[in-house]
């Protein structure tokens, strides 16, 4: 492992360490308005100042991280798991399959995909608490977001298939899915990490995406994309820098996550 | 012969200096390019079909009209027309003209151009909205010239309100191969690029004059570029690059306020609304028992009383903006009923009156007399930030109540087929951007027939009999021309609004806006357009003048 590895894997540890004690840190909470100093600047009581309607900017932060955190990781596994089943197996079979899976995913990604993620959003039952909505809202991504993992995966099993090894296990008398299980799969490890780090930034960037347009996450609950929301409006840095927190932690931790694959993923 | 051109030369200077004396501040600030930006791309330079704000400024500064509401002092005043007379009966409008004026290509103005315009106006093939206001009853509007000077109107119904409408009618020319393009406003459309300008110039035959016996408007031409980005707009404003913005949203003027405080104007609460309603839409798909909580009208006032509007007032518009009273703002000065004050932040009266409805408190959580927790959902537009603080702070309130409040955010389209079309929501937050000061203005809204009664639209008959009352009130005030009367009613209505809260009206947004230190003349003020509604007497300093 390399420095910039290593250090790529501290910074990311010590983010969700301290987003998983914001408990303790920040024990004002992300919803309590402290309404008598809304906008206010960063000050002993807050150490990030406070947001428009006076919620302490450091506990939403720490809270906000904690959600981003946590759910794009996971809606990256369900997206690199459907990419697996539907990339890999039709790349394994080939043929057919692999047309018909090929076709379905350039379908799936000529899609738009923002208005495909509105539309599903405003499909979704309204009364359902923050929390709920910031699952559905990552399980969207996560469901919506396989196809171009999906894409890499079948060319690489569609590779391994026709490989000497495969063939000779074929040969050997291995077929269907132990064939897939025991050969096929372990060598679509390396490509299966990269889908898995690659879309975790890219579910982060999503959600704040919709979160900027004010469909992410539900209010009072906070996440980086409705912290970034923060941004608009903002005509100067030097105005009020500590706005600017959430963006850099974004910048830090999505670039920690491009640091953490190692060359053979990078290359796969 | 020396002596002679020596004289003629003395008499010269003297009459230069006479006329410099003479024609004082206005004749040493004319001229020179006004600039400010459209948020949109206008969609039409017809005036009769104009619909959207870029459009309705276009015209607001091209039209020439029969009578105009002063910004200022919400009085009408006469323009084209000298003087008008309403039939006792509130059907027939009789108009006298000016005389010897003549659109912008020169063509002369007559009660046929005013004729010709209210034809046009009223045929139902052009669907024009600004005629949908005239729509009195079933049957023909008919115009009848009495002379080249004098046209007389005739509506199939009484039309309450009816000389103010007019203010939104520029009269176009009968004759004038140029259509649309002849104008009688102070400016007249000279480039349009689309995506980028609208260059206005000043009109050579506007007829008005200023008290000095000059001719308006002193500026040459009006510079409107598209900008829909508000920052970039800003920008602009601050680099020198635009002159006006008509509305600013509160956030920026307290950063341009900070700046240059001459430069941002607060005109005080402006006619907009926002507010919040419950569904009680009977075939809504929600919980039986919400229905019953959303008829209730001791629910709505109880969630009224817990919501703090001098907070929302205070935080989300940094205090440019007042706890609203009704549906009327106490900006409209005529209209607005002066006995009604806006609800009082009273929690533990909220909770009393829905203790008397059967609701209970257990473990901080609010339950009704069924046992079901009180939870409900407000939806509102996503991308407004204003309103999206707003739920979010009543969020808060209303669970100090222990009713759980969720949050949800739609984008546009979404939000209106729920609110109009599906019925699926419980409640929902909204804005209301009030243009008119006419009760008329309203009618979409009050009477229960209406598709825009928001809580329980397009009712074969009133499911209340407080919406009946209103039924009458609104109906009744529509078909008097008697003002007195009209009052009477409306007032009654708002009061019938605050006793039943089927809107729980929560702020009214003070107008504000940003005017250059370059402009001169300038007035904001409350009602549309807030920053030029005295367009052709602004002026530019000369040093603006000189650069550019």
């Amino acid at each position: 492992m390399n420095l910039a590895r290593k250090l790529a894997c501290v910074v990311v540890l010590a983010v969700c360490a301290v987003s998983l004690a914001a408990n303790w840190l920040a024990p004002a909470g992300y919803a309590k308005q402290f309404r008598e100093a809304p906008s206010a600047p960063p000050s002993h009581r807050h150490l990030l100042g406070t947001d428009e309607v006076g919620r302490d900017r450091f506990a939403r932060v720490l809270y906000g991280t904690r959600i981003s955190l946590l759910l794009a990781p996971a809606a990256a596994l369900v997206s690199t798991v459907l990419a697996a089943l539907v990339g890999g197996l039709a790349g394994y079979l080939g043929g057919i399959w692999l047309r018909l899976a090929r076709g379905f995913t350039d379908l799936f990604l000529s899609l738009p995909w923002l208005f495909l993620l509105i539309t599903v959003r405003a499909l979704l039952p309204l009364n359902v608490s923050p929390l709920v909505s910031v699952l559905i809202t990552f399980l969207i991504l996560g469901l919506l977001g396989w196809a171009a993992s999906a894409r890499v995966l079948s060319t690489s099993a569609d590779a391994l298939r026709n490989s000497d090894f495969v063939l000779q296990a074929r040969a050997s008398g291995l077929h269907g899915p132990r064939l897939f299980l025991v050969h096929v799969l372990p060598n679509l490890k390396p490509v299966l990490y990269a889908q898995f780090w690659i879309s975790i930034p890219v579910f982060i960037l999503s959600e704040a995406n919709l979160g900027i347009l004010g469909l992410g996450v539900a209010e009072p609950l906070p996440s980086w994309g409705s912290l970034l929301r923060e941004l608009e409006g903002l005509i100067s840095f030097r105005e009020e820098p500590w706005r600017l927190v959430p963006l850099l932690l974004l910048i830090v931790v999505l670039t920690s996550f491009q640091l953490l694959l190692s060359n053979e993923e990078v290359t796969a | 012969m020396t002596g002679r051109r020596a004289f003629l030369r003395l008499l010269l200077c003297f009459a230069l200096l006479f006329l410099a004396l003479t024609s004082g501040s206005a004749f040493s600030q004319s001229g020179g390019e006004l600039r400010f930006c459209l948020r949109s791309e206008p969609k039409t330079f017809d005036p009769l079909l104009v619909d959207d704000d870029s459009s309705l400024s276009i015209r607001y500064l091209t039209g020439g009209v029969l009578v105009r509401t002063n910004r200022h002092t919400q009085e009408l005043e006469p323009e084209l027309a000298e003087s008008w007379r309403v039939s006792n009966d509130g059907k027939q409008i009789t108009f006298k003209l000016r005389r010897g004026i003549t659109f912008s290509d020169g063509s002369p103005f007559s009660s046929e151009d005013v004729a010709f315009t209210m034809q046009r106006l009223m045929d139902p093939a052009l669907h024009s909205s600004t005629g949908d206001a005239f729509r009195s009853g079933s049957g023909a509007v008919s115009a009848k010239i009495i002379a080249p000077d004098q046209i007389s109107i005739t509506f199939p119904a009484p039309l309450a309100g009816l000389e103010r409408l007019f203010d939104q009618v520029a009269v176009m020319s009968a004759h004038s191969p140029k259509k649309e393009a002849a104008v009688l406003g102070p400016f007249m459309v000279a480039e349009y690029k689309a995506g980028s300008t609208v260059l206005l110039r000043r009109n050579p035959t506007y007829w008005k004059k200023d008290s000095q016996g000059r001719r308006l408007p002193y500026l040459d031409s009006i510079r409107l570029d598209i900008q829909p980005n508000r920052d970039v707009e800003m920008l602009r404003f601050k680099r020198g690059e635009l002159d006006l913005i008509n509305s600013i949203d509160s956030d920026y003027f307290d950063r341009l306020a900070a700046t240059s405080p001459l430069l941002a104007h607060d005109a005080g609460a402006s006619l907009d609304s926002d507010f919040l309603w419950f569904n009680q839409v009977a075939s809504a798909p929600i919980p039986e028992y919400k229905r019953v909580w959303f008829r209730s009208t001791n629910f709505r006032r109880a969630i009224s009383e817990a919501i703090n509007r001098e907070d929302l007032s205070r935080v989300v518009f940094n205090g440019h903006a007042q706890p609203a009273v009704g549906p009327v703002s106490p900006a409209n000065k005529f209209w607005f009923n002066s006995r009604l004050k806006a609800e009082p932040y009273r929690p533990d009266a909220a909770l009393q009156r829905l203790q008397a409805d059967g609701f209970h408190l257990q473990n901080g959580a609010l339950f009704d007399k069924g046992g079901n927790a009180v939870e409900f959902s407000i939806v509102t537009n996503a991308g407004s930030k204003p309103r999206e603080r707003m739920a979010v702070m009543v969020q808060e309130d209303l669970g100090k109540l222990g009713i759980k409040v969720n949050v949800v955010t739609l984008d546009f389209p979404s939000l209106i087929e729920r609110i109009s079309q599906k019925f699926n929501y419980e409640a929902a937050m909204l804005g209301f951007r009030n243009v008119d000061l006419d009760p008329n203005g309203q009618m979409n809204i009050w009477l229960s027939s209406a598709e825009n009664h928001a809580w329980n639209p397009q009712q074969k008959s009133p499911e209340t009999a407080w919406e009946d009352e209103i039924d009458r009130l609104m109906r009744a005030q529509a078909s008097t021309a008697d003002t007195k009367k009209r009052k009477q009613s409306f007032d009654r209505v708002q009061e019938i609004a605050a006793e039943q809260t089927p809107f729980i009206y929560l702020v009214n947004q003070n107008a504000l806006s940003a005017v250059s230190s370059a402009v001169e003349g300038a007035n904001p003020g409350i009602l549309s357009p807030q920053t030029f509604w005295n367009a052709e007497r602004l002026t530019l300093n000369a040093s603006t003048r000189a650069s550019r």
